[in-house]
C-alpha cells in the first residue's frame, strides 16, 4: 500500500501527457500570454502608487501637481527632504531613529521572553503549565482595544508615558510568539537534547547550545514579523507619545498631513523616509514574512 | 554573566536524581523544580502586567465614572453601560453611530477581502516562471504602515491633483468624484484602500492552504472527467473549509478593528459617517480623557466581536457535517 501511492503519483503526470501530448502543450502556450499580462496588470496595480511615492518625493512643488502627471520628476529636487530636515517640529530623521530603536528593542525582547517561555511550555513538566499556556492561548482571541485604557493608566503609573519604553515594553508580551515557538520546538526532536543532557548540559545549556541554533528560521520568521508590527504600530503611539522628540515615524507622519496640507513633495518624502526600511527588510526577508504568514493559517 | 551562574546551580544535578528517573528528567522534570519557571518568568512578568492584569483592571474601570484628570473616581456599577443603551443619551448615539460605520466597514470589505485573494492564491498556485516575485509584488504594500498608506492614498484620490480622478477623466468620467468627502465614495476608498493594502496577506493564507491539498484528491476528481469548475467546486473549497473559516475571522475581526485608514483618509468625514467605533473609544478615553465610558464601550465591542467569531466557527462546523 504504501509503495503503491508514490508510484502511482509519479507516473500520473506521466500517463497524461502522453494519452493527450499536443492538445496540452498548445493549450499551456496558448494560455501563457494572456495569464502573464493579468498577472503584469495586477503587479501595476500594486506597485504604481509606490513608485509614485518615490518619483513624487524627488519632485518640485509645482510638479507634484502639475497635471497630466510625470512619472519621471522634469526637475529632479530634493526640496521635500530637505524642507523636511530643516523642520524643527517635524523632527524626521528623530522619528526614523526613535521607530529604529523601537523596533530593534521590541525584536529583542519578544525573541527572548517568547522563546524561553515557549521552551518550557515545549519540553518541560510543571505545574501550572496547562494554567499558564491556556491563559496565553486565550489572550489571542481577544481584540487588542480592550487593552488600550487599562495600558494607558498602567503604563502611566510605571512613569512611561512619552518614552520609547511605553512601546517597547507591552509589545513584549507576545502570546503569538509563544504560540509559534512553542509548535517549533515540539516538532524537533528531542534526542540532540538527551544527548547534550547525557554529556552533562544543564537545561539553559542545551536551550542555549541546541535547541537555538535549530530554530534559526523560526527565530528569523519571528524577528522579522515582531519588526514589522513594531515598526507600523500606529494607534498606540498616537497617544502614548506627545513631544515631537519622542515620535515614531508613523506617529509623527500622522502631524504632517495637517502642517505640510499641499507640499506633497515633503510629505511623500516622509513616507519614503518610513518605508524605505521596511521594503529593505522585506526584499531581503520575504521568505520569512512569506512562511509566518503561512504558519499562521495552518493553525485554524 | 547569568549563563555562568546558572550552570554553575543546575550542574549538581545529575548526581541528585535518582538512577531510574533518568529517561523522565531529559523529556521531563529536569533540573531542579524551579527551572521551568526561571525560563517563564520574563515572559510571564510582562504578560501579566501588559495583558492579564489590564483584562481584569478594564473591567473594574468601566465601572467607575474614571476620568483620568479627577482625584475622585465614583463607583457607577453598571452605569457606564446602561449609558450607551439610553436611547436619549447623547454618548449613546456617538457611540452607534460609529458603531455604524465599523459594521458598514466589515460588510463593504470583508467580501472583497475573502474572495479576491482567492482568486489570486489560485492564479498563483501554478507553476510558472516569476511565481514567486509575484507573489512578493502583491504582498509589498501589506509592509508599509497605515500612516504611509493614509499619506500615499490621501494625494492619490484628492479630488482635484489625484492620480485617480486623473487617469478617471482619461478614460472618459467628466465628473470630478469627490473620493474623500462625499457618501458614497468615500466608502469606495476605505474599501479600496484596504483591499490594495491587506489583500496579499490573506492571497498567502490561502497558498498555504492550496498547497496543503491532498494532490489525489485532483487526480482522482480527474479521472472522473471533472472540469476546472468541478474541481474548484468539489475539492478546492471543501478541503479549504477550515483555511476559509481562519481567513474570515481574522478579516471580519481586522476590519471591525479599522482606525488607522479612517483616521489619516476621512478623518471621519461626512458628518461622522466614517467615523468607526475604535476612532470614538480612543477619542473618548485618551482625548477626553472619559475612560470608564471608553472602557465600557470596548467591552460592548469586544463581545460583540467575540460572539461573531463563535458564530462562524459554529456555521462551519454545522456545514462540514453534513
Amino acid at each position: 500500500m504504501t509503495t503503491t501511492t508514490p508510484r502511482h503519483a509519479h507516473t500520473a503526470p506521466t500517463d497524461s501527457a502522453t494519452s493527450r501530448p499536443r492538445h496540452r502543450r498548445n493549450g499551456v502556450r496558448w494560455r501563457r500570454g494572456p495569464f502573464y499580462v493579468v498577472l503584469f496588470a495586477l503587479s501595476v496595480i500594486f506597485f504604481a502608487p509606490i513608485l509614485w511615492m518615490i518619483s513624487t518625493s524627488f519632485k518640485t512643488r509645482g510638479d507634484a501637481t502639475a497635471l497630466p502627471p510625470e512619472w519621471i520628476p522634469p526637475t529632479f529636487s530634493t526640496e521635500g527632504y530637505t524642507t523636511l530636515f530643516r523642520d524643527a517640529q517635524a523632527p524626521v530623521l528623530r522619528w526614523l531613529l526613535n521607530s529604529v530603536l523601537v523596533g530593534i528593542a521590541t525584536t529583542a525582547l519578544v525573541l527572548l521572553t517568547a522563546s524561553l517561555a515557549a521552551y518550557a511550555l515545549a519540553r518541560m513538566d510543571f505545574r501550572g503549565k496547562n494554567v499558564a499556556f491556556g491563559l496565553i492561548v486565550s489572550t489571542l482571541f481577544v481584540p487588542g482595544f480592550v487593552f488600550l485604557m487599562p495600558n494607558y493608566l498602567i503604563v502611566d503609573a510605571v512613569g512611561w508615558l512619552d518614552t520609547m519604553w511605553a512601546l517597547v515594553v507591552p509589545s513584549a508580551a507576545s502570546a503569538f510568539g509563544v504560540f509559534f515557538l512553542r509548535q517549533f520546538f515540539l516538532s524537533l526532536p528531542p534526542e540532540l537534547e538527551e544527548a547534550a543532557v547525557v554529556d552533562g548540559a544543564n537545561r539553559w545549556q542545551t536551550f542555549w547550545r541546541i535547541v537555538v541554533p535549530l530554530s534559526k528560521p523560526p527565530l528569523a520568521t519571528l524577528a522579522v514579523l515582531s519588526f514589522l508590527t513594531s515598526w507600523n504600530d500606529f494607534l498606540w503611539p498616537l497617544y502614548v507619545l506627545f513631544n515631537p522628540e519622542n515620535l515614531t515615524l508613523p506617529a509623527g507622519l500622522a502631524t504632517l498631513q495637517g502642517s505640510y496640507a499641499t507640499d506633497y513633495p515633503a510629505i511623500m518624502a516622509g513616507a519614503v523616509l518610513a518605508s524605505v526600511p521596511v521594503l529593505l527588510v522585506y526584499a531581503f526577508c520575504q521568505r520569512y514574512i512569506i512562511a509566518g504568514v503561512s504558519r499562521s493559517g495552518l493553525k485554524g | 554573566m547569568t549563563a555562568t551562574r546558572h550552570g554553575s546551580v543546575d550542574a549538581r544535578h545529575p548526581a541528585a536524581v535518582p538512577a531510574g528517573m533518568h529517561t523522565r528528567t531529559v523529556r521531563g522534570r529536569a533540573g531542579k523544580p524551579l527551572t521551568p519557571y526561571l525560563f517563564l518568568a520574563p515572559f510571564m512578568a510582562v504578560f501579566g502586567v501588559f495583558v492579564l492584569v489590564p483584562a481584569v483592571y478594564g473591567i473594574w474601570i468601566s465601572l467607575h465614572n474614571w476620568d483620568f484628570f479627577l482625584p475622585e473616581r465614583p463607583w457607577v456599577g453598571l452605569g457606564n453601560y446602561t449609558e450607551l443603551f439610553d436611547p436619549t443619551s447623547f454618548v449613546a448615539s456617538e457611540f452607534w453611530q460609529s458603531m455604524r460605520a465599523t459594521g458598514l466597514f466589515v460588510l463593504f470589505s470583508v467580501p472583497f477581502l475573502v474572495t479576491i485573494p482567492l482568486g489570486l492564491a489560485l492564479l498563483l498556485n501554478r507553476t510558472f516562471r516569476g511565481r514567486t516575485f509575484f507573489r512578493a509584488v502583491y504582498f509589498a504594500p501589506y509592509v508599509l504602515g497605515v500612516s504611509v498608506i493614509g499619506l500615499l492614498w490621501q494625494y492619490l484620490l484628492n479630488a482635484n491633483v489625484g492620480l485617480v480622478n486623473h487617469y478617471l477623466s482619461r478614460l472618459g468620467v467628466d465628473e470630478v468624484i469627490p473620493w474623500l468627502t462625499a457618501t458614497p465614495w468615500v466608502w469606495v476608498s476605505l474599501v479600496g484602500v484596504t483591499v490594495w493594502w491587506t489583500l496579499g496577506f490573506n492571497t498567502v493564507i490561502y497558498l498555504a492552504g492550496l498547497q496543503g491539498i491532498d494532490t489525489t484528491l485532483y487526480e482522482a476528481a480527474r479521472v472522473d472527467g471533472a472540469g476546472r469548475r468541478h474541481e474548484f467546486w468539489h475539492v478546492t473549497l471543501p478541503s479549504l473549509r477550515p483555511v476559509l473559516l481562519f481567513v474570515l475571522t481574522i478579516t471580519i475581526l481586522a476590519s471591525a478593528n479599522m482606525f488607522g485608514q479612517a483616521y489619516m483618509l476621512t478623518n471621519g468625514a461626512p458628518n461622522n459617517e466614517t467615523r468607526t467605533a475604535i476612532m470614538v473609544i480612543a477619542e473618548t478615553g485618551l482625548e477626553q480623557f472619559r475612560m470608564g465610558r471608553a472602557a465600557a464601550m470596548s467591552y460592548v465591542l469586544a463581545l460583540l466581536l467575540i460572539g461573531i467569531s463563535t458564530l462562524n466557527f459554529f456555521l462551519f462546523r454545522r456545514q462540514e457535517k453534513n
